[in-house]
């Protein structure tokens, strides 16, 4: 029997998410994936493995997870409390979880999306290509207590790999270029629009993301008379009510509000990550710079590999240090150095 | 003089060449052809193309392909020949989409007639026998947004929203016609249900309808409904070749 995960406990918003499911836009389905692709770059990296593998993304919450058998896992994204049978395991890096034991993982705490990445990727059936849910077209949906989840062939070893935890945490300034309708905002609107400061609503998810803000609204002039266009991920559009939404991997295809520009795609991340409340400013950029800004980045992801290192542990925050081969018979093994009242 | 077709980018994923400034049908036909060209030509900086009402999109990574150049050629394609005089792409299907019009299940029937200016009869006659075309494909997967029908239908939204239209319901508005993937708020008005399915991801072939494919909605009564919501036909769906 193939080795699998099980959810004991599930958080209101866990999902399987992967790089998303391209090639379907004519059909009025967008490519969806995790909100974070940058999470699922690291935890590929971490476990040296093919970003083709889909992680649980988890929205708020994480839950408690058991393991059939030895397997690696990787956490990454937002970061959460997170323990194996109780030995706090550091974010943003790689670890054994034994079988039998059990993965705790607590609320996010510097953003809204943490990631659980397996050696081997989930081996659930695989739909037009992805085993993403896309869960406003209808395909899969939410992740429960009780589910069972196949682990795919580890070709790996390696655990106890880190990555440093990037930047996009807490929300920041989002860089955007010009989109179809940028022409139709007055320089006022748009100049105002890069100098307000924008706080994530809790109108969010993974359609789209509103932004609060005081003031009065960023309309155009022909608002209501525009026909219906493509839509991608990170255009900001303004809905009726004058409050921009930064739409995300699960918006429509196509829609009929302007779009005052549009968010690099390095930059999602950041949207997405970003907590209720979370500032977030907009920084306009003229094609050139975008175009160097996003092939940095792309950069960047191709170079997370070589920027795996070694995770070094803290040995007062080992629970059992006694199991591990620390002195090589330098003294008894049997002896412990911690009788004398000496606690970790 | 003319400032159509424009070429514009959108973010840095893609190009949009819009035909015109609001939905008419040399324009749909125009956005139709120019993409069935390009996915002829195959250009390998362009990983997809769809179209919307009257606009072809290409998605292409701006960031690793330079766009100056893919506006050049764009152009040049532009000006090889008239695009609104364009036929329609080959292969396309015709569609008939059994429909129950009026009754509980659809109750908005006699509303749309009144705001249309007809008699709730004469607007099923007419409906059932009109044949659309899918203009495009948005909003949710594979939903078709259909037309035009006469100018009897160039009825308004609603000003409220309906809080939810089951899936298969055949929603007016505006010359057009949908028919509904998931359970959803519409302004349109809901005048027939079906138990077509626009999308299913369990299939070989998900997606039932394409751009440029044309429907009629024969009327059926409601014991047939029934009969058909129950089978494994899609709602009774039956499709020929067009093109």
């Amino acid at each position: 029997m193939t080795a699998h995960l099980t959810i004991t406990q599930a958080g209101p918003a866990m999902s399987l998410q992967d790089l998303g499911r391209p090639g379907y836009r004519a059909q009025g389905l967008t490519i969806g994936g995790a909100a974070d692709t940058t999470a699922i770059h690291e935890g590929a990296a971490l476990l040296g493995q093919s970003t083709s593998h889909a992680a649980i993304e988890m929205a708020g919450q994480g839950g408690s997870f058991t393991a059939s058998a030895d397997m690696r896992i990787a956490l990454t994204g937002a970061e959460m409390a997170a323990s194996v049978d109780g030995e706090t395991l550091v974010w943003n890096a790689s670890h054994l979880l034994p079988a039998g034991g059990t993965l705790q993982l607590g609320g996010t705490r510097n953003g809204t999306y943490g990631y659980l990445h397996v050696g081997g990727g989930f081996a659930t059936p695989t739909v037009m290509g992805s085993r993403a849910s896309h869960l406003a077209g209808g395909i899969g949906g939410l992740l429960n207590a009780g589910d069972i989840l196949p682990i795919g062939p580890d070709k790996g070893t390696e655990v106890a790999m880190t990555l440093s935890k990037g930047d996009r945490f807490g929300g920041g300034k989002l860089r955007f270029v010009a989109s179809m309708q940028t022409a139709s905002f007055s320089e006022d609107s748009f100049d105002r629009f890069t100098r307000t400061a924008f706080r994530r609503d809790a109108r969010a998810n993974r359609m789209g993301i509103r932004m609060d803000f005081d003031g009065e609204g960023f309309n155009t002039a022909g608002q209501l008379s525009i026909v219906s266009e493509v839509v991608v991920p990170g255009d900001i559009q303004i809905s009726g009510d004058g409050a921009p939404y930064v739409l995300m991997f699960e918006c429509q295809t196509t829609g009929g509000y302007p779009r005052i520009g549009s968010v690099l795609p390095c930059d999602l991340p950041r949207a997405a990550q970003a907590q209720t409340g979370a500032p977030l400013t907009f920084e306009f950029l003229e094609m050139d710079a975008a175009v160097a800004v996003q092939n940095r980045y792309l950069a960047d992801l191709k170079s997370l590999k070589s920027r795996v290192t070694p995770l070094v542990r803290d040995p007062a925050r080992i629970r059992d240090l006694l199991s591990y081969q620390l002195i090589s018979g330098a003294v008894s093994a049997s002896t412990n150095p911690f009788e004398k009242g000496q606690k970790p | 003089m003319t400032d159509w077709p424009q070429i514009r980018t959108v973010g840095l994923s893609g190009i949009l060449v819009t035909f015109a400034a609001a939905m008419n049908e040399p324009a749909n036909r125009a956005a139709l052809a120019l993409r069935a060209a390009i996915d002829t030509q195959d250009w390998p900086e362009v990983t997809e193309t769809s179209t919307s009402l009257v606009s072809t999109f290409l998605a292409v990574d701006l960031a690793t392909t330079p766009v100056e150049a893919m506006k050049e050629r764009l152009e040049d394609i532009l000006k090889s020949r008239d695009w609104l005089a364009a036929p329609l792409p080959q292969g396309r299907t015709l569609w008939h989409v059994p429909t129950l019009y009026g009754t509980d299940l659809a109750p908005q029937l006699e509303e749309a007639a009144q705001v249309a200016g007809v008699d709730p009869d004469a607007a099923i006659k007419e409906l059932c026998t009109s044949r659309v075309r899918v203009l495009t494909i948005g909003f949710a997967p594979g939903q078709p947004y259909m037309g035009e029908l006469s100018e009897t239908w160039n009825i308004p939204r609603q000003t409220g929203l309906t809080k939810s239209v089951p899936p298969g319901a055949l929603i007016i508005a505006i010359k057009q016609l949908i028919i509904f993937t998931n359970a959803a708020p519409t302004g349109w008005r809901h005048i027939g249900q079906t138990a077509f399915k626009n999308f299913r991801p369990d299939q070989p072939n998900p997606f039932s309808l394409s751009p440029g494919d044309e429907l009629v909605f024969p009327a059926i009564d409601r014991a047939t409904f029934d009969t058909l919501s129950a089978s494994d036909t899609n709602g009774g769906a039956s499709s020929e070749v067009l093109t």
